[in-house]
Parts: C-alpha cells; sequence; structure tokens
C-alpha cells in the first residue's frame, strides 16, 4: 500500500511526522475548525501521505484552506500532528523551483483582511530562521 | 582436585544450529579436572539427564558443568539429577550457551569460541565449589489482603474456604470497591449490588477473615512467609464494637455539606455517615474534616442519640502488629480526573460526565433514585452522546492519557447506551468509537444486541470538543466512514475515562518491594506463566492493580491468586537458597557499611569475644547475616572495604576464577 517516493520522504523530513503513529480516531477532523472548506480532511492528510498521494494533495486547495490553528496537533491522542504535514506539502509547493517568492518586506502591503491566515503564519514560519 | 563432567546440549538446532557444539565438548574435555565431555541433543530430557547420571556414576564426577540454556530455565532440572546419584545439588555450574551465544550470535566460528571461553569459566568456577545445605524457614499460616474490593473479597474468600485465616485491608470505611458502586454488569445485566453484597456478607461473618476497614497498610518487613505488616487503623471516632449501624446519628447529624464520594459528589452526605445501606462493616464514620464537635467543640448531637454509646471523639488512631505467611495486593484503580480534557468540557459544563458518575445516576440506590436526570437541571436526557477511549490509547509521550486500552470502557458503554434506550426509548444513543473492543464470552453479542435491538447509533469517528449552547451542549464530531463532521445538540455527554491504578498502589509496591511498571500496574512474576505472582517471592497480584480487567476476569484471577497463597501457606516449612552472605569475623573491622546497604535488613552487628595474644579477650563489634532473610543479593559484599562478606556459591574466589578464565 505504502511506496515511498521522493516528495513523501520530503513532507515526512520536513513535517518530522511519523504517519504510522495514527490510529484514525478521527479526533483531529472532529476537532478542524475548517471542516467544511475542505476538500481533504486531516485525518485523510495522514492516509494519504501514508500511502504517497503527495501531488494529489499538493493540488487541492485544502492545503490553502487549513488556518494552521494547531487544533489537530494539540487535541491528537498518538501526537500525529497532521497540520504539520499541511505546513510540509504547502513548503514544498513554495519551494518548486522557478516559483515566485515572496519577500518578507512584502507581507504588510499583501495583506487583507479576505487574505488566508495560514499564507501569513507560513510566511512567518518560512523566513523566520 | 575436582573430577569434572562436561555436557554439552544441543537444544535441537536452537545451539547446534551456531555453535560447533562437538568442537566445544572436545575443546573442553582438555580442561584441568574435567574427566569427562560430551554433547547431546537434549540434556534436558529424560534420556539426557540419564546420561548425566550414568556418567557421575561411571566416572566418580565431584562437579558439573552443564553447556545449555539459561540457568533460569533448567538449573533446576540439572541440581535435581545431580542430587539424585549424590552429588550437592550446587557443584553443578550452568554455562549458557544458547541466550548468551547461540542467540545472539550469527557467526559460528564466533560463537564456538565464545562458547568455549563460556565454558572454561563455568569449570574454573566448579573448582572453587562447595557443596551448601538449603536451610528452611517457617511459615505463618496467615494471609494478608491490602483492598477490600470484588479482587481482594475473592481472593480472601477463597484462602478462607481451604481453612487459612485472612486479613483484608480496605482504606475506605466500608469494602466492596468499585464493584458496590456499579448499577448493572455486563454481559448478564445482573444488578453488581445484587451479586456483590452476598460476597461482602459472606467475608464480613466468615470465621477466618478479619476485616479492617478504615485501615491503611503501615509498614512491611520480612519474606515469604514470615512477614510482619504494622496496620494504621485510622479513627472513625466510632466504636465499632458498639455501633449497631441503625443510622440515626447519620440522619441526625446537623452538618450536610460533605460530598458523598460514593455518589461521585453528586449529593451531600452528614459528617456522621454510612457510605451506603449494604456497607460492610455497616458503622458510621465520622468525618474530621465536616464535623462541628470535632473542628471546634460545639454540637455532639450524635453521641447524644446514640443509644449504643459507639461515638468516642477522643478516638486515635491505632498502629497494629501481625504476622503474615503471604501478601496479596488487590489495590484496585480509579478513572483518570477527565478535567485535564478541556476540549470535553468536563467540570465547566455540568452536563458532561464520566461513565462512573453515569452508573451512579442510574442507579437505583443512587443520587436520582434511579431516574436518568442530568444534573444541570434534573429534566430528562432526550439525547446522549458517549465518547470512548477519554485518555486511553494515546501515545507513550502524551501527556493527559495513558497508553493502554482501559479494556472495559466498550462493554460498558454498551451497557449503558442499552440500558438508556430500554428505560427511555424516545432517546437518541450515539456512541463514537475508535475501535470497538469486545473479546469475551457473549460480549460481541452484547455489543451487537445494543446496535441492532437497540438502535444506537455507532459512529467511527471521535468527538473533537463539546461546547454549551444554551440549555444544550453542543458536539463537533467526526464521522470517518461517512467522511463528514457531525453537529449534535446533545443533553447528556458520557466521557468513557482511562483508568489508572490507585494512587496509593506505588507507596504500597515500595513497601512490599515489588516491582511496577511505568504505569504503576504491579508487574507479573512472567507476564504468560505466572501471572498472579509478583517477582517478589510470596506477594501475589489480584485484580486491576495488576492491568485493566473487567468484574469475570477480576474473579477468575483472583481465585487463582489463592490458589497460589495457599500453595504457600499449605507448607510448613520453605526451602531457603543456601546462596546467602556470611561474614568472617575475623576480617570484620565493624563499620556498618552492610548493614546500611542490605535492601533486607538481614545484617545486625554484635559484640562478641575474640581470644587476644597472651590469654587475653578482645571485644569486638562484629557483623552477622540472618541467613533466613538474606535473599543473595551481593550488595553487601561490594560494600564491605576489609572482604569480610562473601556471597556462598558466588565467593568473591569463584568470580574472580572465572574472570580469569575468560581472559586468559
Amino acid at each position: 500500500m505504502s511506496h515511498s517516493n521522493h516528495a513523501t520522504e520530503q513532507v515526512l523530513r520536513s513535517s518530522g511526522v511519523d504517519v504510522r503513529k495514527c490510529m484514525r480516531c478521527g479526533k483531529c477532523t472532529a476537532t478542524c475548525p475548517a471542516f467544511d472548506e475542505m476538500e481533504y480532511h486531516p485525518h485523510q492528510f495522514v492516509y494519504m501521505v501514508e500511502k504517497g498521494e503527495i501531488e494529489k494533495l499538493a493540488a487541492s486547495p485544502s492545503i490553502y484552506k487549513c488556518l494552521s490553528c494547531f487544533a489537530c496537533v494539540d487535541r491528537c491522542p498518538r501526537g500525529v500532528e497532521p497540520a504539520k504535514l499541511v505546513e510540509a506539502v504547502r513548503l514544498s509547493v513554495i519551494r518548486k523551483q522557478g516559483q515566485n517568492h515572496m519577500s518578507p518586506d512584502a507581507i504588510p502591503a499583501l495583506l487583507d483582511e479576505d487574505m488566508p491566515q495560514q499564507l501569513f503564519v507560513t510566511a512567518l514560519r518560512k523566513y523566520s530562521k | 582436585m575436582q573430577r569434572i563432567g562436561v555436557f554439552i546440549c544441543h537444544c535441537g538446532t536452537n545451539i547446534a544450529g551456531t555453535v560447533d557444539v562437538k568442537a566445544v565438548a572436545e575443546a573442553l574435555s582438555h580442561e584441568a579436572g574435567v574427566v569427562f565431555s560430551t554433547d547431546y541433543q537434549y540434556m534436558c530430557s529424560e534420556s539426557g539427564q540419564q546420561l548425566m547420571r550414568e556418567a557421575i556414576r561411571e566416572h566418580r564426577l565431584t562437579g558439573i558443568v552443564v553447556g545449555s540454556c539459561s540457568p533460569r530455565m533448567h538449573e533446576a532440572t540439572f541440581r535435581k539429577a545431580a542430587a539424585a546419584e549424590g552429588l550437592n545439588s550446587y557443584m553443578v555450574e550452568i554455562a549458557n550457551l544458547r541466550e548468551h551465544v547461540s542467540w545472539i550470535h550469527k557467526d559460528m566460528k564466533e560463537a564456538t569460541e565464545k562458547a568455549i571461553i563460556l565454558g572454561r569459566a563455568a569449570i574454573a568456577k566448579v573448582h572453587l565449589n562447595a557443596p551448601l545445605q538449603a536451610g528452611e524457614s517457617p511459615v505463618t499460616k496467615r494471609a494478608l489482603v491490602i483492598g477490600g474490593g470484588i479482587a481482594g473479597i475473592q481472593t480472601a474468600l477463597d484462602i478462607a474456604e481451604a481453612g487459612f485465616e485472612v486479613d483484608i485491608v480496605e482504606k475506605s470505611p466500608t469494602i466492596g470497591g468499585k464493584m458496590a458502586q456499579l448499577d448493572k454488569t455486563f454481559p448478564t445485566l445482573d444488578c453488581a449490588a445484587c451479586i456483590l453484597t452476598p460476597k461482602m456478607v459472606d467475608a464480613a461473618q466468615h470465621e477466618k477473615i478479619t476485616i479492617y476497614a478504615y485501615s491503611e497498610l503501615e509498614a512491611v518487613k520480612g519474606y515469604i512467609g514470615n512477614f510482619k505488616a504494622q496496620i494504621r487503623r485510622k479513627a472513625r471516632f466510632v466504636d465499632e464494637t458498639k455501633c449497631t449501624g441503625c443510622g440515626i446519628c447519620t440522619e441526625k447529624c446537623p452538618m450536610k455539606k460533605a460530598p458523598n464520594e460514593f455518589n461521585m459528589g453528586f449529593d451531600k452526605r452528614g459528617a456522621v455517615y454510612i457510605p451506603f445501606a449494604q456497607a460492610v462493616p455497616k458503622v458510621a464514620t465520622i468525618d474530621a474534616d465536616y464535623c462541628l464537635m470535632l473542628k471546634n467543640g460545639k454540637c455532639g448531637i450524635c453521641s447524644k442519640v446514640c443509644g449504643a454509646g459507639a461515638i468516642d471523639y477522643k478516638q486515635q488512631d491505632e498502629i497494629i502488629e501481625r504476622e503474615y505467611g503471604a501478601i496479596v495486593a488487590a489495590t484496585g484503580f480509579n478513572p483518570i480526573d477527565a478535567k485535564v480534557y478541556g476540549e470535553y468540557g468536563y467540570g465547566t459544563c455540568p452536563d458532561v460526565v464520566t461513565s462512573l458518575e453515569l452508573e451512579r445516576l442510574m442507579n437505583a440506590a443512587g443520587p436520582t433514585n434511579g431516574t436518568l436526570l442530568r444534573p444541570s437541571d434534573k429534566e430528562h436526557p432526550h439525547t446522549v452522546v458517549f465518547v470512548q477511549c477519554v485518555g486511553s490509547r494515546c501515545t507513550e509521550t502524551d501527556e493527559r492519557g495513558k497508553p493502554y486500552c482501559s479494556k472495559i470502557c466498550c462493554m460498558y458503554t454498551a451497557k449503558h447506551a442499552m440500558l438508556i434506550r430500554e428505560k427511555y426509548p424516545d432517546t437518541d444513543v450515539y456512541v463514537f468509537y475508535i475501535d470497538v473492543r469486545t473479546p469475551g464470552k457473549n460480549f460481541d453479542e452484547f455489543y451487537r444486541r445494543a446496535v441492532e435491538q437497540y438502535g444506537v447509533h455507532y459512529i467511527k469517528g471521535m468527538v473533537g470538543k463539546v461546547t454549551q449552547n444554551g440549555k444544550q451542549l453542543r458536539v463537533q464530531a467526526s464521522d470517518l466512514l461517512a467522511g463528514e463532521q457531525l453537529h449534535i445538540n446533545a443533553d447528556l455527554v458520557v466521557l468513557a475515562t482511562a483508568i489508572e491504578p490507585d494512587k496509593t498502589a506505588r507507596s504500597i509496591g515500595t513497601m512490599l518491594t515489588a516491582s511496577m511498571d511505568t504505569n504503576d500496574f504491579f508487574t507479573e512474576a512472567h507476564p504468560k506463566l505466572r501471572p498472579v505472582e509478583s517477582p517478589t517471592a510470596g506477594i501475589f497480584l489480584s485484580g486491576v492493580c495488576q492491568g485493566p480487567k473487567d468484574i469475570p476476569e477480576t474473579v477468575s484471577q483472583a481465585s487463582a491468586c489463592a490458589a497460589k497463597v495457599i500453595g504457600v501457606l499449605a507448607k510448613d516449612k520453605l526451602t531457603c537458597n543456601p546462596c546467602v552472605a556470611s561474614s568472617d569475623e575475623l576480617l570484620c573491622n565493624g563499620c556498618s557499611s552492610c548493614e546500611k546497604v542490605c535492601p533486607y535488613g538481614a545484617i545486625t552487628y554484635t559484640d562478641k569475644e575474640f581470644r587476644g595474644p597472651n590469654r587475653t579477650t578482645l571485644i569486638r563489634r562484629v557483623a552477622s547475616v540472618n541467613p533466613a532473610v538474606c535473599q543473595g543479593c551481593g550488595a553487601c559484599t561490594v560494600a564491605c572495604p576489609s572482604g569480610a562478606m562473601d556471597l556462598k556459591g558466588f565467593t568473591n574466589k569463584q568470580i574472580m576464577a572465572e574472570v580469569d578464565a575468560i581472559c586468559k
């Protein structure tokens, strides 16, 4: 079922998540405030990464709907941290060569109240180090 | 010079597959003192033992080296075979060629070399072995059971039925434990009190059983067959021998603000109280934290109304000392505190309760007389949501939960759901589960009945959060099979909280020197083959203190535990291990180092007369070891600065000879 490929390995490495710890309880999806906006839900994220379906995830708008509120990370009884997978997939898309990259100075000008919060959080994470 | 026989076992292919057993036997045959060396397919078999016995006779062997499995496995077997030929058992040494060689090495050449070296070490030791005689110690024919729940009661009853005296020590005012609080029991739905209270009465009336309720274990000394325990009998401020249990004091007590533990704090009790109507012993207890008389000397009503004159405000804790041959830990469990799960609203929303609290809310003898009413407004709930695995099955590093499955929750939740649907068919019942685990006789059938016959909605998924929404609770949950997030307006939410060992288990384990795991469950001597014994001799395990289990399992284990206790108490004498420490009085300088490190209190110091030069006598302080108490751990031999302390069978000289043989 699970086949390893480069993209999967990269997501697992950059997220630091052990998807095998998941016991499929669904508390992440139960707790997710952005559920209605998402095509794939937190528990599916974990399962899809385990199956190596990174491309499907990367192409889905779900990764931009995640609020990065980390409720799933906080409440997961197995310490799986689904939001970190979302983050890692998002980063893998953003970091593709030849893409347009954002400069931190450009962020304040771009802020508007309709902008998804996670974009801001992602940008901060990416440039804070 | 010893005449040594060497026997190398193939253990089928376990050893012979990785070790060239013939080469080992050949190499060892050239060692000094070896007069016979051979290999055999199964040394532990009847014919293998016969081979050893014949060799002892023919070659007049004085020492034996067996290259085989771990001494934990078959040392006793080979010692017995040697003893049958008149050879002292302690002249047999084992070279562990299986666990220490063949199972951990892959290369045959290396493994064979190591096997030869271990064989040499054993031979070097046998050269210095001396025959040892095992002593005997008497057995006190009385058992102590710590904890008076169903596990402790059953163990005590079985031991008493075999004719031995048993004392039960229970920290709360009555025996009965958690089972006394339950409503119905799965899978037969008989009432818990109806099946438990007769057993409580049996225990109280049994001439061989003494119940020390409202008492705690204070200290334990000694060893198997000869334990000495101190029991603190906490002051009840009521004379147990006079109190008739009439209950007038509990009615007249003006202080009615103490939370009633038996009803999980849903109602209040008096400062003087009897936990429940069927309590054993049925004796009142005064709660010193609430009693007005004990707190500020004003009241005294209970004393005035008591016709038996049993109230005694001056009563003090009393410490009694008793001797026992065996001790049973039956310390039980508690649900974890669900307050750590803020997302479920426990502690902030009154209508979020735990399963044990629900038991009281559904019990005919409970605060609502068995009518299911929600705690907030005493209304009948129409939608009930059950959440499984609250704090169970968490990852090892989780700060809030436990890594194990609590085992009983799936079944009691099916029971609760079924009972609610039966009593109140207008109620919608949802159960959110991760897995439904129902192994056990008639267990899965029971769960399926809840679904198929009673229409309980089982949903594969988990509750994410519970919030107060007006008079109702808003439950946000996942339905994984439908791929949906659900929002349910519920009237009552029930949390199946994980169970954990009672908080007192750790300190009791320390007193008994009984080992425990990281979750504070007592560990067994062997997880499969010795499940009711602690690795510490004379300590036995009964009930949930060893691991989560339901009532049928607890009762079976309690009886198994009793059988093991009876096995000890039935003996008049126990054979002691002769491999104990002994002190050379001429070398001992009286420094007390050994006494300080001895974990068993086996070493004492005495002033002894010695002959000095010129017909004088000297008085010197020297160590002496009580061989019945010494467990042969060897701590003293390491601590002794003058080399006076030595362990029989493992003397410093023997150990050094082994090391020399290995380093040769």
